[in-house]
């Protein structure tokens, strides 16, 4: 019997789509794209074993320039839709792609619960802390005092703090990457899929329209002084007092995933389905 | 450059396998530009990234036409280097959709002069000899590039000091 054929590993660029970015020239995103497209290659993977999920904003603009399957879903709802793909296709490798307004602000609820159920999906958020894609509002990570014409003097509240949150709601992989580091963030982002459960890569991805400055973060960015930890109550002190600039995995968690295999659904959906059909007699 | 008898697997095929790879990423990375500032209706730098893409490609081309690779070699990890990313590799930030053809010769210029002083280091280490003379020979092609691209940059207009000024900027939104 001749030996199965095997599929030749594929190249970051065969991750691409045809399509084009139209992100502002220097976005942080461009980067973060290659990052990803790495990523995939690194790890072996097969564009149609893959499936894309986002919701709305710049960053969610990222399924289409894959060659994966992607779903460019309503705003902050991307989480809820890659749960429910990932659950009914285990098979499938699920990125999520959000930013900091479509994943903390109006998905922050399923940001919540999504660590929670910790399913197994790895959620990428390019954060840089501002709504780009509408013209510049102040999102959840802006910082206090950041005065634009649309929020003069600033809007004087305490910014969100992701990794914290993801941490406290059950996250099973946190780390934070920085897009000026395309090579670091596909690193991050290969542990990341490999780790199983929910697994929460925060990207540094400087919008150089509406936040110019941000392209100062490259002297700001550097590796992460400690290794990850996997006991929740030290990732919790290291991730309250750092600057928001430490660079690497910072939590590695040992809770299994949810799954098939620990879902103890006792009924067959099918079986389930012909439960609420209507018989003749009672139409 | 000169083609090479064949050579023994090892430090001297690892050496040409990076420089390959170090070539591919300038390729992808200008050709990105290209597409970039194209979107952004910037035709006059998009051709010029595009050009730039094109030349690199060429290096890349002469150094699998020197190992007498049939195919692409094993690369190393792309995200092996000791630096954020290739030597010769532009930075993702560095564009702005107003830029002019100089910005993206002194984009260039930057690049060329990090390759430039990475050949330098492995021709002045203590990397095997036939590393050493491949290196060596690289960081004179390098160096080539780097007065190539100065002069380039003699024939172009420089911009004027408030060349990123915008009369309808992105970010008004009353």
């Amino acid at each position: 019997m001749n030996a199965p054929l095997q599929a030749a590993p594929l190249t970051a660029k065969e991750f691409k789509s045809a399509t084009k970015p139209v992100w502002c020239p220097g976005c942080g995103d461009y980067s973060v794209l290659a990052a990803i497209t790495k990523a995939l290659a690194a790890l072996g993977l097969r564009p149609e074993n893959v499936a894309v999920v986002s919701g709305i904003g710049c960053s969610s603009r990222i399924p289409a320039y894959t060659s994966c399957y992607g779903f460019h879903g309503v705003h902050g709802r991307s989480l809820a839709a890659a749960t429910g793909l990932k659950v009914a296709r285990p098979e499938l490798t699920v990125l999520v792609a959000s930013g900091d307004g479509d994943g903390y602000s109006i998905g922050g609820n399923h940001f919540l619960h999504a660590c929670r159920r910790n399913v197994d999906l790895t959620y990428i958020v390019m954060d840089n802390h501002v709504y780009g894609m509408t013209k510049g509002q102040p999102s959840p990570t802006t910082e206090p005092d950041w005065s634009s014409k649309l929020s003069p003097g600033g809007t004087g509240l305490r910014e969100f703090h992701p990794l914290v949150i993801a941490l406290a709601s059950g996250a099973n992989f946190i780390a934070r990457a920085f897009s000026g580091d395309p090579n670091g963030t596909a690193a991050l982002i290969e542990q990341a899929v490999r780790h199983p459960g929910f697994s929460f890569v925060e990207v540094l991805s400087p919008c150089v329209t509406f936040r110019p400055e941000q392209r100062a973060w490259k002297e700001r960015a550097r590796a992460a002084p400690v290794g990850p930890t996997d006991d929740p109550a030290r990732a919790a002190r290291r991730l309250m007092t750092d600057d928001g600039f430490n660079i690497g995995v910072l939590f590695e968690g040992k809770r299994p995933p949810y799954g098939v295999a620990t879902a103890h659904a006792k009924t067959a959906p099918a079986a389930l389905a012909a439960s609420f059909e209507l018989g003749e007699d009672r139409a | 450059m000169t083609k090479k008898p064949p050579q023994p697997e090892g430090a001297y095929a690892d050496f040409m396998a990076r420089a390959y790879a170090m070539e591919l990423e300038a390729v992808e990375r200008y050709a990105q530009f290209a597409d970039q500032l194209e979107g952004h209706n910037n035709r006059e730098v998009a051709e010029l990234f595009r050009k730039l893409s094109e030349v690199e490609a060429l290096h890349a081309k002469r150094i699998l036409g020197a190992m007498g690779w049939p195919s692409l070699p094993a690369l190393p990890v792309a995200y092996a280097w000791d630096t954020v990313e290739a030597p010769e590799t532009a930075p993702f930030d560095s564009l702005h959709y107003l830029m002019q053809p100089y910005h993206a010769l002194q984009i260039a210029l930057q690049c060329e002069v990090r390759a430039l002083r990475y050949f330098e280091d492995i021709a002045d280490g203590k990397a095997p000899r036939a590393v050493r003379e491949a290196a060596a020979e690289m960081a004179g092609e390098e160096r080539e590039h780097v007065k190539l691209i100065r002069d380039w940059m003699k024939k172009v207009p420089k911009p004027p000091a408030d060349w990123d000024r915008d009369p309808d900027p992105p970010r008004t939104s009353e």
